[in-house]
Parts: C-alpha cells; sequence; structure tokens
C-alpha cells in the first residue's frame, strides 16, 4: 500500500508526520512512502533526504491526497481536505473527536477509515505510540526554554567577581509527562523547582527529579481520575490549593502551569490577583492555554505582559520544536503501522479486537466507532495495597529435626567410644577438631574468592601423597608402582592447584 | 634420616599452615600471602615425609614427583579463566583416584597385623575411604565432561533413580560386611572391587542428574567429597595430617556447598537428587506471560548508559560462554573515566562454580573493589539509573519473590527491574535454566538487546566510543 504524507496547511505548522529514517522502517514494513514536495522543509527534512530514504516526491497537494491508501498527518485535516477522502483510505493523525464533533461527522460521511492519535489508550502496551505523551515531553521542554527567553536573568546561581546570582525559583504546576520534562529541563538549566500535583502519587517521581514537591495541609483526597489523568476536585481542596499558590506566586520567578482535566476547560489556578503580586520580570507559561488557559490573564498564541508579568499563551509549543516532535511523532505512527500490519506485507488488517487498533479507531466504513468501550486499565489507578507477598516462605523450622538428630548422633558417638579402641578415638578427636577449625575458617571467606578456595582447597587435599609415599618403598613392586602412580597424579595435583590459585590471585587488583 | 618425632612436628607445622591458608582467604590482599602459606605447608611434608618415612625407590619416586609437576603447571599456565570449574573438577577427580590407589594399596600390604576391633575398624576405614575416593573419582570426570560440553548438560533422569540409588547403597552396605568377614580371614578382594565398581557408577549416575545450573553445587560437593577421602584415607593411615587437612577440605566444600544451596534456596539433597523441579509444582507456573517485550539496540544502550550516573552490571553464564568480560570491562572503563559509577553485582550461583564471575572479571582487569555481592548491593537498585543483566537469568528473576508457586519461589535475586531502565543482553527469549518465564523481560522498564553477549557489548563499546 502506499502511505502519503501530505504537507500541513494549519498556519504555522512545521511538523510533518514522517522523518527520512523513519520512512525507510516504513518502506521495510512494506509500505511506498510519497512525500509531498518541501512538506518536511520547515522542519529541516529537505526532500533530497526523503529521496535518499526511498520516498517518491510528490509535487501536488492534490495528488498526495487522491493517490495514497494511507494518509498520516500531524493535525486534523481541514475543511477541503476531508472532501477528498474517500472509503479505501485510512487517516491517521490528530483528531481529537471530543472537541470536534462536525469533523467526526464529516469523516464517518466520507467513509474514511480514521485513526485518532489522541485516542489510543493509554495501557503499558501502547507506550511506544503514545503521540500525547511525545508531544506534551517537548512541550514541557520548550516552555523552559520560552521562559528562559523572556525572563531577564540567569537560570542558575552563580558567584562571581560581580556579585551573586541567586538561582531562578521555578514552579510547575500538574506534574504530568509535560509537568516532568519542565521540572527536567528548568533543573539542568539550574533553577530551583518546585512541583504541585493535585495525583499525591506523582510526589515520588517529583522528588526523583530533585525538585520539591510542594504539599496542601489537607486531608487526603485522590486527584487521580481515569487513565492517569487529573479530576475535578472537591472545592475546599481547590481553596487550600488556591492559597497555596498565592504564597507561591510572590515567591517564584516563573510559574509554568500544565494542568489539564480530560473534555473539560482548563482549570483557573492564577488569579488576576497573584499575577499582580508577582515581581516585576516574572514569567508565567501556560500550557493549557488551547483549553482556555490555566492563568485567568493568558491570551491563546500570544506573550502578553500585565502588571510587569510576561504571560506566554503558546499552543504551538511542540511546532516550534518542529525536527524533534517530527522525528517523536513519526516513531509514534510508524509503531502504530507495525501494529496495524502484521505480516509486514504493506497491508493493513484493522483487528478491532486489538485494544489499541479498536481504541484510536474513530469511524471506518461509514460507521462512527468513538468513543470505543472503557479500555481496560492497566497502569494507572493504584490498586489497592495488597499485602505484599513474603519474599521468603519460611515454614518455621520445627525444633524436633534438629534435637532428633542431636540425639542420633550423640548415641551413635557414645557407640563408637563403647567398641573402639583408644588409638582410634585419638585421630577422631583430631577430625572433629579439624572440622571445626575448618567450619570456623572458611566461614570467613569473601565469596569473591571461593574459586580460589576451591583450587587451593584442590591443592592440598592432594596431602594423600602421603599415604603413597608411605608405601613407595614397599618390596612389593605392585604396591611400589601404584605408589608410583598416585604420586604423580597428586603431585599434577599439587603443582597445578597451588599454580593456577596463584595465577587467579594475581588478577584480582583494586 | 629424621626422627619420627621430627616428623610429626613437621606435619604440625604444615597443619597450621593450610589453615592459615584457608584463613588468607578472607580477603583480597592477604589471599596471595594465603597460597604461599600453602605451598610452604605442602613443601614442609612433603620433605618430613621424604626425609623420615621413605627408604627406597627414590628415583621411581622423584621422577613421578617431577612428571606430575610440570603436568600440573603446564595445564594451570594453559587453561582459560572460563575453563576453570572444568579444571578444577577434573582435578578433583585426581583425588579421588589417589585415594582409591592408595586405598587398595594399603589393603594389599601385608605388612601390617592387626586383630580383633581394630582390624575391623582398618578395614572399615579402606572401605569408606575407597568408596569416597572412587564417587568422587566418577562423578568429576562426569562434571568435567558437562562442563567442558563433552556430555550434554540436560540431566539424565533414569526411571525410578531413587530406588537404583538406595539399591546401590544397599549393595554398597552387604558389600562391605562381606569385605570385613572375609579380610579377617586373609581375603576380601572380590568385595573391594565390586564396591569400587558400584561407587563408580553411583559417582556418574548422580552427576549425570544433574544439571547445569547446579553444578556450583556439584562441584563444592565434589570438593567437599575430595577432602573426606583424604581424610578417610588419613584414618586407615594412622595419619593426623591427613586426617586435618582432610576434614579442612572436607569442611571447606560442605560450607561452599551449604552457601549455594542457600542461593537457590534449595535443599541440599534436592539438588543431589537430582532434577529440577520433578518434586511437582514447576509445571504450575511456567506458562506464558502476555505482554511485549521492547527491543533496544546498541546505539540506544549507549545513550542510555552516558546518560545514566549510576550503572550496576549483573553478569551470569552468558557472559563467560561469550567470553565477553573483555568487552565488559572496557565498556566498564569507558563508563568510569565519563565519571559514571559502574559496579557490579554478583549472584552467589551465577556462573558454574562459586566466585566464577568474580574469577572471570579479575582476569578482564576489572577492580575488585566495584564488584560486590549480592546482599551488599541488593538495597541500591533504587538509586540505579540503569542495569545491565548480561546473560543471567533465573538469578534476575522477580517470579521468585512475586509468584508463590514458582519453582524458584524464595530463591534470593537481585532487583535489577527497580533500576531506573534495565538492559538484558540475551541471545533469545528462551528461558533459563529453571524453565520458568522471566517476567522481567516485560517490564516497563525493561529493554531487551539480543544477540550474542560479546557482539552486542562490542557494538556498544564502538557506539559509546563515536558519543564523544
Amino acid at each position: 500500500m502506499r502511505i502519503g504524507v501530505p504537507r500541513e496547511t494549519h498556519a504555522g505548522e512545521k511538523r510533518i508526520a514522517t522523518t527520512p529514517d523513519v520512512a525507510t522502517q516504513l518502506i521495510k514494513l512494506g509500505f511506498s512512502v510519497a512525500i509531498e514536495e518541501n512538506a518536511g522543509a520547515a522542519a529541516s527534512y529537505s526532500n533530497e533526504a526523503y529521496e535518499a530514504a526511498g520516498c517518491d516526491i510528490v509535487a501536488s497537494h492534490s495528488d498526495v491526497w487522491a493517490e495514497s491508501d494511507v494518509i498520516l498527518k500531524v493535525r486534523a485535516p481541514d475543511a477541503s481536505e476531508v472532501k477528498r477522502l474517500n472509503e479505501n483510505q485510512t487517516l491517521i493523525c490528530f483528531l481529537w473527536p471530543g472537541q470536534n464533533p462536525d469533523l467526526l461527522k464529516q469523516l464517518t460521511a466520507s467513509g474514511v477509515t480514521a485513526l485518532a492519535m489522541d485516542s489510543v489508550p493509554r495501557i503499558s502496551r501502547a507506550q511506544k505510540l503514545d503521540a500525547l505523551s511525545s508531544m506534551a515531553n517537548i512541550a514541557g521542554y520548550r516552555a523552559v526554554v520560552e521562559a528562559a527567553q523572556h525572563f531577564g536573568r540567569f537560570f542558575t546561581g552563580q558567584i562571581t567577581a560581580a556579585g551573586k546570582i541567586p538561582p531562578a525559583k521555578v514552579m510547575v504546576i500538574g506534574a504530568g509527562v509535560a509537568g516532568l520534562a519542565a521540572i527536567g529541563a528548568a533543573k539542568s538549566m539550574g533553577a530551583i523547582v518546585r512541583a504541585f500535583d493535585t495525583r499525591p502519587e506523582v510526589k515520588e517521581q517529583v522528588e526523583s527529579m530533585d525538585a520539591e514537591f510542594l504539599e496542601l495541609d489537607f486531608e487526603d483526597e485522590d486527584g487521580a481520575g481515569a487513565g492517569g489523568y487529573a479530576k475535578v476536585m472537591s472545592k475546599a481542596f481547590i481553596e487550600a490549593e488556591m492559597a497555596l499558590f498565592a504564597e507561591q506566586a510572590r515567591d517564584v520567578d516563573i510559574i509554568i502551569t500544565t494542568a489539564l482535566i480530560p473534555g473539560k476547560p482548563a482549570p483557573k489556578l492564577i488569579t488576576a490577583d497573584m499575577v499582580r503580586s508577582m515581581k516585576n520580570g516574572s514569567v508565567i507559561v501556560d500550557l493549557a492555554a488551547e483549553q482556555g488557559g490555566n492563568c485567568e490573564l493568558t491570551e491563546p498564541d500570544q506573550v502578553v505582559h500585565r502588571h510587569g508579568v510576561s504571560i506566554i499563551g503558546y499552543t504551538d509549543l511542540p511546532s516550534r520544536l518542529a525536527a524533534q516532535s517530527s522525528q517523536l511523532y513519526a516513531t509514534n505512527l510508524r509503531n502504530l503501522l507495525a501494529e496495524l500490519t502484521p505480516g509486514k506485507d504493506g497491508e493493513i488488517v484493522l483487528d478491532m479486537e486489538d485494544e489499541i487498533i479498536r481504541g484510536a479507531t474513530i469511524c471506518t466504513g461509514g460507521e462512527t466507532t468513538w468513543p470505543p468501550p472503557a479500555p481496560k486499565l492497566s497502569a494507572a489507578p493504584p490498586a489497592p495495597k495488597s499485602e505484599p507477598a513474603p519474599a521468603v516462605i519460611a515454614s518455621k523450622p520445627s525444633l524436633a529435626g534438629p534435637i532428633i538428630a542431636a540425639c542420633a548422633g550423640g548415641l551413635a558417638l557414645l557407640g563408637l567410644g563403647a567398641v573402639a579402641p583408644p588409638s582410634f578415638m585419638a585421630h577422631f578427636t583430631v577430625f572433629v577438631l579439624a572440622c571445626f577449625v575448618g567450619y570456623m575458617v572458611i566461614w570467613n571467606v569473601k565469596s569473591a574468592l571461593h574459586t580460589p578456595l576451591m583450587s587451593v582447597t584442590n591443592a592440598i587435599s592432594s596431602i594423600i601423597i602421603i599415604g603413597a609415599l608411605l608405601q613407595i618403598s614397599s618390596e612389593n613392586m605392585l604396591i611400589m608402582w601404584l605408589a608410583a602412580f598416585t604420586v604423580m597424579i597428586a603431585s599434577v595435583n599439587i603443582a597445578g592447584g597451588f599454580a593456577v590459585t596463584r595465577r587467579m590471585l594475581d588478577m584480582f587488583r583494586k | 634420616m629424621i626422627s619420627s618425632g621430627i616428623v610429626t612436628v613437621s606435619y604440625i607445622v604444615a597443619m597450621v599452615l593450610f589453615i592459615l591458608a584457608l584463613g588468607g582467604l578472607s580477603n583480597q590482599e592477604k589471599a596471595s600471602r594465603g597460597n604461599w602459606y600453602g605451598i610452604a605447608g605442602m613443601a614442609i611434608a612433603l620433605l618430613a615425609t621424604l626425609l623420615g618415612v621413605v627408604t627406597g625407590h627414590y628415583v621411581i619416586l622423584f621422577v613421578a614427583l617431577l612428571v606430575g609437576g610440570s603436568v600440573g603447571i603446564m595445564l594451570a599456565r594453559r587453561v582459560q579463566m572460563t575453563q576453570m570449574p572444568e579444571l578444577v573438577a577434573i582435578l578433583h577427580s585426581l583425588v579421588g583416584l589417589a585415594a582409591v590407589l592408595v586405598g587398595f594399596a594399603n589393603f594389599m600390604d601385608s605388612s601390617m597385623h592387626l586383630v580383633g576391633v581394630e582390624q575391623t575398624i582398618h578395614d572399615i576405614e579402606t572401605y569408606i575411604g575407597i568408596l569416597i575416593g572412587a564417587v568422587t573419582l566418577s562423578g568429576s570426570v562426569i562434571a568435567f565432561g558437562k562442563l567442558s560440553g563433552r556430555i550434554g548438560g540436560k540431566p539424565l533422569l533414569v526411571p525410578g533413580r531413587h530406588w537404583f540409588n538406595l539399591a546401590l547403597l544397599i549393595a554398597v552396605i552387604w558389600f562391605g560386611r562381606d569385605f570385613v568377614l572375609q579380610s579377617a580371614a586373609g581375603g576380601g578382594m572380590t568385595p573391594l572391587m565390586l564396591m569400587t565398581a558400584i561407587a563408580l557408577l553411583y559417582g556418574m549416575h548422580m552427576v549425570m542428574a544433574i544439571g547445569g545450573a547446579d553444578m556450583p553445587v556439584v562441584i563444592s560437593m565434589l570438593n567437599s567429597y575430595s577432602g573426606w577421602a583424604a581424610a578417610a584415607t588419613g584414618f586407615m593411615l594412622d595419619n593426623d595430617l591427613l586426617i586435618v587437612t582432610g576434614a579442612l577440605v572436607g569442611s571447606s566444600g560442605a560450607i561452599l556447598s551449604y552457601i549455594m544451596c542457600r542461593a537457590m534456596n534449595r535443599k541440599f539433597i534436592a539438588v543431589i537428587a537430582g532434577g529440577f523441579g520433578t518434586g511437582g509444582g514447576a509445571a504450575a507456573a511456567s506458562g506464558d506471560i502476555d505482554g511485549e517485550v521492547a527491543a533496544i539496540d546498541s546505539e540506544e544502550t549507549a545513550a542510555l548508559l552516558t546518560n545514566a550516573k549510576e550503572v550496576m552490571i549483573v553478569p551470569g553464564y552468558g557472559m563467560a560462554v561469550a567470553q565477553a568480560q573483555h568487552a565488559v570491562f572496557e565498556i566498564t572503563r569507558v563508563l568510569r573515566d565519563r565519571k559514571i559509577n559502574v559496579r557490579f553485582g554478583i549472584h552467589p550461583v551465577a556462573g558454574r562454580m562459586p566466585g566464577h564471575m568474580n574469577v572471570l572479571l579479575a582476569e578482564a582487569r576489572v577492580p575488585y573493589d566495584i564488584v560486590y555481592e549480592m546482599d551488599e548491593i541488593n538495597d541500591d537498585f533504587p538509586n540505579i539509573d540503569v542495569s545491565v543483566v548480561i546473560g543471567a537469568n533465573d538469578i534476575v528473576n522477580p517470579s521468585a519473590q512475586d509468584v508463590p508457586d514458582s519453582p524458584i519461589a524464595g530463591m534470593p535475586v537481585l532487583e535489577v527491574w527497580k533500576a531506573a531502565t534495565t538492559i538484558v543482553l540475551k541471545r533469545s527469549m528462551a528461558t533459563g535454566y529453571a524453565g520458568v518465564q522471566n517476567p522481567l523481560f516485560f517490564k516497563e522498564n525493561t529493554r531487551m538487546l539480543f544477540g550474542d553477549a560479546k557482539d552486542s557489548l562490542d557494538a556498544v563499546l564502538r557506539a559509546l566510543a563515536s558519543r564523544k
């Protein structure tokens, strides 16, 4: 089948749905790939690079749409593009069927099979095709870069000959993928980073990135909703939360907000009063601008200056890092296509039994298949803490066994003592003591030296050569030859054992 | 000629030196000196015996000593460190053979005249000495064959083998009674020979029934047997030096066997009885695990490693098979030069003999102060960024902790999955020795690097070198 990648028509969109590297892999899956001329230019992928990867470059926008079996895109198709689709085609891109019911209707009417990258279920198996996470990661990183651009000072603290520079203080609200990426980026630039999230289980992740997790003085209420997203919180909780933000706003230099609740307008977390209380020159980056913004003063797609604070409301942060986001998005698409082509023969099989494919498919053959049945969540909700299985199934050793063994051993010794001659008992004493000494000494041997221990014990157990030496002077020739042979093999052992031990021990070095 | 008193004193000195030799192995700095103590002890004992006891046949004696000694030194020089288990096994068999020969020679020597209980005890000593020696001999030869790949590593399970073993034991006791009775009348060679044949058969059968990964236990056990054989010979010859040395070696091997069994959470008897998991429960948990494995290539591995601060490498038998220890060291060196803290975590039963991995790493010049035992580092895994599992399977299997009815349940394992990312180097998705599927491979933070360990690591090394 032929994959077509048209140029993105949305104003300002620089991303492209496949890169030369990924195109090679698509070809390995059995597809042929057509790229619209200059479609990758904005993301710094040249026509030549695509050609070198084995793609066809198609000059006309309409030809790409008309001649491809599979259309890969980033943004949803615009009105003119939707009209070009037919029932034999498959469209894969971000579609947001929940927010765009009209688009969904038109797609269904066209008969196309449409897979929405934003509807891929959030299960472990689907992580490698989770484009939302890929894009959120980039947005979080880019948010810090934008903040740095508008912030008049260093992020890192320094002590220079010209005076001391305090580090910037960054607060990140919402520690999802974007929030964590922002924490990582800000941290690596040297800022002091604090983070807040309504879901207490992310505390560990925040702290693992060396950031401080801001906690509310509040009776526990778990903010984790379905699918690993946050949910709407109670009124009392929100009041406590707002008090915390008001207090932090006076202290921090940069606020990055990433708070989103699926299918709802973004919660207003930073009020105009809070903005007013911030220091001059502070920056707010609002990653929720598209859904109305977490800050009251945010204007989507704009940078506004209010009360001495720059408020950044860009909604196209991933596109501002076009090469990187194209690469990750293209890989996510490739992984979805790999799921769709189990035979690696370039033929798409729409297996509606597969959880990932079922979740992503929003319409096919004129039927709307969105929303999918509730996914079986595998990762998000914390299972009720079950008793951890005991690591070692320790059955308490009963005392009876050792006692019986000790009694039997004692009786056997008594029996031996009763019949054995004194000379034997003398040897026996030596034997038992030697076993005991061995026991005490060997426990101190380091486990790293167990192999040398075996080879050295091997060498000294050849002390049995003494037995042969006692016999070699015998007049009986058979005994003499037996003894001589024994001397020979035992000396192999003595020389070999000690020499190899030495060789090994010489190798151990600090 | 020196007096028997001086000989005895020399023997006492030799015993003390042997104890010091073993004690010296308590740490790496003193270990080399310990080996010299052992050599000195052996030299003193030999010299005293030569001067004090031997009265003739010096030429043959010295020729034998020289030939044997040079063969031994040649073996020690030539052996590859990966072949250590084989060498140790074959050397054990020589001790066993020596014990058998000394026993027979002693029995044929008619110069001793004992009567009554003393005669009986002496006969029993001879009998037991030969018995243990013969089991050690044939067992070690089979172990050598298995370790060197001359015999398949799979356990050979004869139907009704426990009954077979029991029958052999009864036969041994029966012939023992015969032997003591006939020996008192001046005969006894026939039952002694028959018993030797049975003991050889038993030794073979016992080791044949044991699989590759249980070899650490077998090797330690044969080590122990070779000691007991020497001790039994000491009783037979009324020689305290042999008794003491034999007892030292015997208990050393026994403790090693115990440590190995504990590291697998298995009973000694169960290992020796052979056949992993045949006692039931094996099939219960070996079912497939649903899930996908995430593969990774050498470039990405190099990227993960360079971006880590803490790396833990967990080697297993696969590293020895692929001879990958030198590549491991090169990677370690490159990473440590870049201020990445690379450490090694060693499971007690990793490899085919106790301490096998340590010796291989030492051979590749990995400094021993970054090589840690399981108990020392298992709690550190949550702080590790990348853990690298090289050719190990059962010793890093989380089901030992999570699945109570797994055949390896309760076995202590290295908790590699607690690291941020785990990279597993493996040839294929085959199960480990225990035949248990490993959920580690399906964890979200696990990446599989498929291929021969050495080739993969060489590729990683090249990728590392190109990422400056």
